[in-house]
């Protein structure tokens, strides 16, 4: 009984599971064979360049677009034929603001707790948490329409949280917030975290990719790499060098061409290079480049691990 | 499921009340229209512009002059001295029609059955005068034909003696023979499918354009629910325009409203609920609020002119009658005018509201199906 149990533990561990996940525009394949297993009660992010497919996929995993191919799994349950089951369980933060400009803050957040049924009583004590918690309170009598980009986002994530979902996808929810409302944004990501809640989020900034428990980096549609963002950062399939000196701007022409360099980028007063991990002592290998500018080897962060996967140029 | 229906009405409501320019137009189409048609389509036309060729000079061919001009029907704005002259004015357009008046006009009058009583009609009566039309425009040309067999007799200042006619005629419902009070209720269809078509059509639309619709289908709103939502508002809308119209047209234009409100009520409801359906169903084809719009002229155009509102529908060639039977325009003209203009009440005009309801209830369960709750 007791390993029956376990069973079905075992089953609903994952809030998302997603198994060669396909979508075909036309001829443009938007997600390719994408394999997912996000564990309940995580932060989990999708990063990537514009047009890499995060919309797309996260379309697929709310049910708003019928895969080409695979299978998708929400919280223990196939998603294909439960759609209208899990509409009460998911909330879903689109990228586009998806609120009505013409209503105020208050009236759009009073009209999706009507549309997802509450009570008269129930409703205003939550609208009135909500206005609280996301610092809408002095906003509520304004049409959100005339709101900053932060304000409305702000917004749309507290009526996407309004029902309180196990699940929750957002989609590139901070783009129009500045980084110190963004920290305060992910409090409550955390805070939501806490209470149980699978988040999944698509970004394409690092310092917000850096705060997820586990990553997925996409490009053209693929899966590039996934994992925790240190697990991702210690398996880096490329040195990390730091070269300072002057004229770095020659020095990265130079090393560009190079196959066993996978990038270069001047950052500040140093040149950030990327050099291929079959390059046995990557500092000798600068040196032949760099004439006597000093060189260092770095500890890898998120945007090389990015760089590394996305940057055109297959590693190995 | 109340409650979600309810919260998109007032939500739907409170943006509609927000939309100025919507909410202008609802007033502002049938007042515009109202007015279009009431003043400006005439289709006894008078004051018609012409020009005189008169090759005799005569007293009696200024008698002619002034009997014609006392018709109303025509105006002389010129006169030429020969017939090439006068057919290049019409070829210009200054002038729509020539009288000519030959030299032996006196001569031919005298000859004239209607003028002098003495003569026998014979086949060898010869006409006064001729008529040159442009013919282009029908009721120009009817309108001058009418002066055809005008009585002769005015121009020697002789009382009129008026022939027995053949049959007496009695006008019903529109005794004055006003194009306006046949035009006014009619006028109720056109704006009707008009505006609920496109207002509906372009409402669920707009949800999908502003992206407001994928954060919709991902709550448990179902897509009848959506939708009687937000069509209920317009209900009234539509309501509020049958008021005005027949309301501007009973005060401005007199066209009288003898039909009871209650069929007046269910008749426009019946076909309220028909155009919105329509609108829905538009709304699950087109993808943008442009291509709603088009599709929307796309039904309005057969809907003002094939349905009994420009020409009467019996006129009609078959297939043109097949087409308008299909379009709740056609039905709603019939209900409406009966209504207002002869008193019928809704039930003896069961066959077209019974067609209504049947459209109703079909086009709903069609926009339904075709409304699915992905974004594809
Ligand atoms: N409805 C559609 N029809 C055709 N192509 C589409 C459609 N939706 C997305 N695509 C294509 O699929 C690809 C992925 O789009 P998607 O919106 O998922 O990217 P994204 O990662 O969300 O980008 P961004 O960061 O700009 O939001 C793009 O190349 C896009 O052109
Ligand atoms: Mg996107």
């Amino acid at each position: 009984m007791s390993n029956y149990g376990n069973i079905v533990s075992e089953t609903v561990e994952h809030a998302i599971q997603a198994k060669g996940l396909s979508k075909r525009f036309g001829d443009k394949l938007a997600v390719n064979k994408l394999d997912l297993n996000i564990p309940k009660g995580s932060i989990y992010g999708f990063l990537g360049p514009n047009g890499c497919g995060k919309s797309t996929s996260i379309r697929l995993l709310t049910g708003l677009l019928t895969p080409t191919e695979g299978d998708v799994t929400i919280l223990g349950k196939p998603l294909l034929g439960n759609e209208e089951l899990f509409k009460k369980r998911i909330g879903y933060m689109t990228q586009k603001f998806s609120l009505y400009d013409t209503l105020t803050v208050e009236e759009n957040l009073n009209f999706v707790g009507s549309i997802y049924s509450f009570s008269r009583q129930r409703k205003k004590v939550r609208v009135q948490e909500l206005l609280h918690l996301y610092g809408l309170e002095q906003q509520k009598n304004q049409f959100a329409g005339s709101m900053s980009g932060g304000q409305k986002q702000r917004l749309a994530l507290a009526c996407a949280t309004l029902h309180s979902p196990e699940l929750l996808f957002l989609d590139e929810p901070t783009s129009a917030v500045d980084p110190q409302n963004r920290r305060e944004f992910w409090e409550r990501l955390f805070d939501l975290c806490d209470v149980g809640t699978t988040i999944l989020v698509s970004t394409h900034y690092m310092d917000e990719a850096e705060r997820c428990h586990a990553l997925a980096i996409l490009e053209q549609g693929k899966k590039r790499a996934d994992g925790s963002p240190q697990t991702l950062m210690d398996a880096m399939p490329a040195h990390v060098v730091e070269v300072s000196g002057d004229k770095l701007r020659e020095l990265k022409h130079t090393l560009i061409i190079n196959s066993n360099v996978l990038s270069a980028a001047q950052i500040g007063a140093h040149l950030r290079v990327l050099v291929k991990h079959c390059v046995q002592d990557p500092l000798t290998f600068i040196a032949k480049f760099s004439n006597n500018r000093k060189a260092l080897i770095v500890r890898p962060s998120l945007e090389d691990v990015f760089v590394a996967c996305t940057g055109g140029r297959n590693v190995d | 499921m109340w409650t979600r229906i309810y919260a998109i009405f007032i939500k739907e409501l409170k943006q509609l009340s927000r939309d100025r320019m919507t909410f202008a137009m609802i007033l502002m189409i049938p007042l515009v229209q109202l007015m279009l048609f009431g003043y400006a389509i005439n289709t006894d036309a008078r004051h018609i512009p012409v020009a005189l060729v008169d090759f005799s000079q005569t007293s009696q061919s200024r008698a002619i002059e002034q009997a014609i001009t006392a018709t109303q029907s025509v105006n002389f704005v010129a006169r030429y001295n020969s017939i090439e002259e006068a057919e290049q004015a019409i070829i210009q357009g200054k002038i729509k029609a020539v009288l000519y008046l030959p030299s032996d006009l006196t001569r031919r009058l005298f000859d004239h059955s209607l003028y002098n009583h003495q003569q026998i009609n014979s086949s060898m009566t010869r006409p006064i005068g001729q008529w040159i039309v442009d013919g282009s425009d029908t009721v120009i040309s009817s309108a001058i034909r009418g002066l055809r067999n005008m009585p002769l007799d005015e121009i020697s200042n002789r009382p009129i003696i008026q022939k027995a006619p053949s049959f007496a005629v009695v006008q019903y419902f529109n005794p004055e023979q006003r194009t306006v009070v046949n035009i006014v209720p009619g006028l109720v269809a056109v704006i009707l499918t008009m505006t609920m078509i496109l207002f509906t059509s372009s409402a669920i639309v707009r949800e999908q354009e502003q992206g407001n619709m994928e954060f919709l289908i991902t709550t448990p709103v179902r897509p009848i629910e959506l939708m009687v939502g937000k069509i209920t508002p317009y209900v009234f809308v539509g309501l509020i325009q049958v008021v005005i119209i027949l309301s501007v047209g009973f005060w401005v234009f007199s066209v009288p409203i003898h039909g009871g409100i209650l069929s007046l009520l269910v008749g426009s409801i019946l076909f309220i609920a028909a155009s919105l359906t329509l609108g829905l169903m538009i709304s699950t084809i087109a993808k943008t609020q442009l291509q709603a719009m088009q599709m929307t002229i796309f039904i309005l155009l057969p809907s003002i002119l094939l349905s009994g509102f420009m020409f009467p529908y019996e006129a009609m060639p078959i297939v043109a009658q097949w087409i308008a039977e299909a379009l709740p325009a056609t039905h709603f003209m019939r209900i409406i005018r009966a209504i207002v203009l002869r008193d019928a009440s809704i039930l003896i005009l069961e066959y077209d509201a019974i067609w209504l309801g049947v459209f109703v209830f079909v086009g709903l369960i069609i926009a339904s199906l075709r409304f699915n709750k992905t974004l594809e």
